[in-house]
């Protein structure tokens, strides 16, 4: 059985930082841990999303030296994936910072970090 | 107990989706022909050497328009969620602050200009090579970033900040409407002549927007750190 293909491994690692994440988000009472979480499962959605723009062989698709603008065809991988994550990334960030902020608030309320603390909107 | 086995029952289902996806799963060996188009079309339509930043800046500069709203937003967000009220208790007003030590202050020193150019020079060739305006503002954020953290009490100018954000992204705006009115639609790029591929002055309008996204994004960001010190 020969190496598997990189994206594959990429694609692996990608899903396992996202049942890391979601693990964490189930198990642990702690605000920030469930935050972190969050951020394990957004990192890995976007190693996903790099891995599937993958062509084998592929390479960066900046034309220069490397890649000229005849062979940038075959020779590049997928940009639509790349532009997609630099979005997602900003977007993660964003929504880390509000999440932060909440805890922040809640903190300031309740003393504590638990998720046993608020309990006003359990059914 | 029932509660740690309904998790791990959903981790193992979410773990065997993942497992199939990964073995059905085949690598591209050649582009979509979106992608393809992009990847072709894109430099001689554009003048753009790396194809992410015209893909980012001309074909989905909407998107891109939309996504520094979301983060002006985050920053108004923010300092809303985070203002001071007047009896809550601050930290840095009641604890003594224990100087940063000579060697974080020294680095800090010789450091923070050496960031700042990164920046700027990630910001500046982000048509050439790897980078543009969101890469090259998260660098110049990061710079603000250790300067906090080496000076706690540094007290960034928020006002100043706000204008050249709001500047900057009223510019980004007319720039796209430019676009609409000389060439073929909003945030069309190409109404700057093309230049050498390859060139610094090159691909039109898009090394401007480009400065004009990293001068906006590295003033949100360096907001958004500045509302979490309190």
């Amino acid at each position: 059985m020969g190496f598997p293909p990189v994206s594959h491994l990429v694609l692996a690692t990608g899903c396992s930082l996202v049942l890391i994440g979601f693990y964490g988000m189930l198990t642990h009472r702690n605000i920030l841990r469930i935050i972190i979480g969050f951020s394990l499962i957004d990192t890995g959605i976007h190693m996903i999303l790099v891995a599937t723009g993958y062509i084998t062989g592929g390479t960066a698709p900046i034309i220069d030296e490397a890649l000229s603008l005849d062979a940038a065809a075959t020779r590049s991988v997928d940009p639509i994936p790349s532009a997609l994550v630099v979005t997602a990334i900003v977007i993660g960030l964003s929504v880390t910072a509000i999440m932060l902020a909440y805890a922040i608030r809640l903190y300031e309320t309740k003393q504590t970090l638990s998720l046993d603390a608020f309990t006003e909107s359990k059914w | 107990m029932i509660r740690r086995g309904f998790i791990i029952l959903a981790l193992v289902l979410f773990g065997l989706v993942f497992a199939r996806l990964i073995g059905a799963y085949q690598e591209q060996s050649v582009l979509r022909p979106l992608a393809e188009h992009y990847v072709t079309q894109g430099p001689r339509e554009l003048g753009a050497a790396n194809v992410i930043t015209g893909i980012l800046i001309t074909y989905r500069g909407f998107d891109t328009l939309g996504e520094v709203a979301v983060l002006f937003m985050v920053a108004a967000g923010l300092g809303l969620l985070l203002r001071r009220d007047g009896d809550g208790p601050s930290v840095s007003a009641n604890t003594p602050l224990r100087p940063a030590s000579e060697l974080v202050v020294t680095g800090t020193e010789v450091l923070l200009p050496l960031i700042f150019v990164f920046g700027a020079y990630v910001i500046m060739h982000g048509h050439l090579s790897a980078g543009g305006g969101f890469q090259g503002g998260a660098i110049v954020a990061s710079a603000v970033l250790l300067l906090l953290v080496t000076q706690p009490l540094t007290r960034l100018r928020l006002d100043l900040l706000s204008i050249t954000e709001s500047f900057a992204g009223v510019l980004f705006v007319c720039i796209g409407l430019l676009g609409l009115i000389l060439a073929g639609g909003f945030l069309d790029s190409r109404f700057l002549p093309q230049g050498q591929l390859g060139a610094f002055f090159s691909a039109g309008a898009i090394p401007i927007i480009s400065i004009l996204l990293g001068i906006k994004v590295g003033a949100e960001l360096s907001v958004i750190i500045d509302r979490f010190r309190r």
